[in-house]
């Protein structure tokens, strides 16, 4: 497929933690490492989360942003770089999950 | 990520080169890798792939996981001559995901009537070009027939090293065609480069099968295209 994350637009995730740095704000970015199967977000997704909790982006269709975002409050506190992984809707192993039945890992890392 | 990166990512992003961000998922070191920069060691085969296919995916090298993000400029079309055919490739370049537009200064033909959907320039290739100049991610095809229209926005594609140069015209068209390049200082392997007669053979031969044949031939040149020609080109220019 084709990439599409043409930087003029407005909601350009990477252009987006740019700004909020120069704004002084601390940042955290969630990348889509890894899919298997019918994962709505292809590799090289971005989610940026700012230390407030505000975010912009997307890693899934919604599915996993917001246990995404509570890791990446913490990434920006501690500092160091975790590797999320999300499966199939299943309580034994995680509280979320992705409805679609696909498996994604997304990196989680401080800017600066 | 380091917050140089990103400043350097986005600017060549928005400058419309292409670039990978590489990180070391060990211990969280990234950089920026511009297409044609040097890349020594195991992780080059691996960079080259990256960039073209666009897919940014995980690679591991003795031991060490790598991610590269590729991030390549969404591909354009630029179609010379607001005829027939461009009215039968603007949608269908746009269900493939390229961004067209549409160079003519045949005010009769360039008519948003006749181009509703798509972007429209009712003007002359160079004044159009000082504004959007083509780079590696475009591709050009010239249909007017008309060499005081096409010349220009061919030779100027030539040199910008486009992904894909198209001119549409029978063979004889495209011998005369060739010695009007040669006279503007091009070499035999960028005229080389023009698809003429254009389009994929498919034995195309009402206005919107030759548009498929176009888009086709685009789809092809842009999943094959080299990185190293193209830099070589643009070195000759």
């Amino acid at each position: 497929m084709i990439s599409h994350n043409a930087p003029e637009q407005i909601l350009d995730p990477l252009l987006v933690a740019e700004g909020w740095m120069a704004e002084g704000r601390d940042v955290a970015i969630a990348t889509v490492v890894e899919t298997w199967g019918s994962a709505p977000r292809p590799a090289g997704s971005h989610l940026v989360i700012d230390e407030q909790g505000n975010f912009e982006g997307s890693v899934s269709g919604g599915c996993v942003e917001g246990s995404v975002i509570a890791e990446a409050m913490e990434v920006i506190k501690q500092g160091q770089p975790r590797m999320l992984e999300f499966g199939v809707a299943d309580e034994t192993a995680w509280q979320v999950g992705l409805s679609c039945g696909g498996r994604i890992k997304v990196y989680v890392e401080r800017l600066g | 990520m380091d917050p140089y990166c990103l400043k350097k990512l986005n600017q060549e992003r928005l400058a419309r080169h292409a670039a990978i961000l590489l990180t070391d998922l060990g211990d969280g070191r990234d950089r920026v890798v511009r297409e044609g920069d040097p890349v020594a060691g195991p992780l080059r085969d691996a960079i080259n792939q990256a960039f073209l296919s666009g897919t940014s995916k995980v690679v591991e090298i003795e031991g060490r996981s790598f991610f590269l993000n590729v991030h390549l400029p969404p591909p354009r079309l630029v179609v010379i001559g607001a005829v027939h055919i461009s009215q039968a490739l603007a949608p269908m370049a746009k269900l493939a995901g390229y961004d067209m537009e549409i160079i003519d200064p045949r005010t009769a033909f360039a008519t948003p009537e006749r181009f509703p959907d798509v972007r429209l320039f009712a003007e002359w290739p160079q004044d159009s070009l000082q504004a959007r100049p083509f780079d590696r991610y475009t591709a050009v095809a010239a249909v007017t027939h008309d060499p005081k229209i096409d010349d220009l926005p061919l030779e100027r594609a030539l040199r910008a090293g486009c992904f894909y140069v198209g001119a549409l015209g029978s063979r004889k068209t495209h011998a005369k065609r060739v010695e009007r390049l040669k006279t503007l200082g091009l070499n035999d392997e960028q005229i080389g480069s023009i698809h003429a007669p254009i389009g994929l053979d498919i034995g195309a031969a009402s206005p919107a099968e030759i548009a498929v044949s176009i888009m086709g031939e685009v789809i092809k040149a842009f999943r094959a295209r080299s990185v190293q020609t193209a830099l070589r080109l643009e070195k000759t220019a």
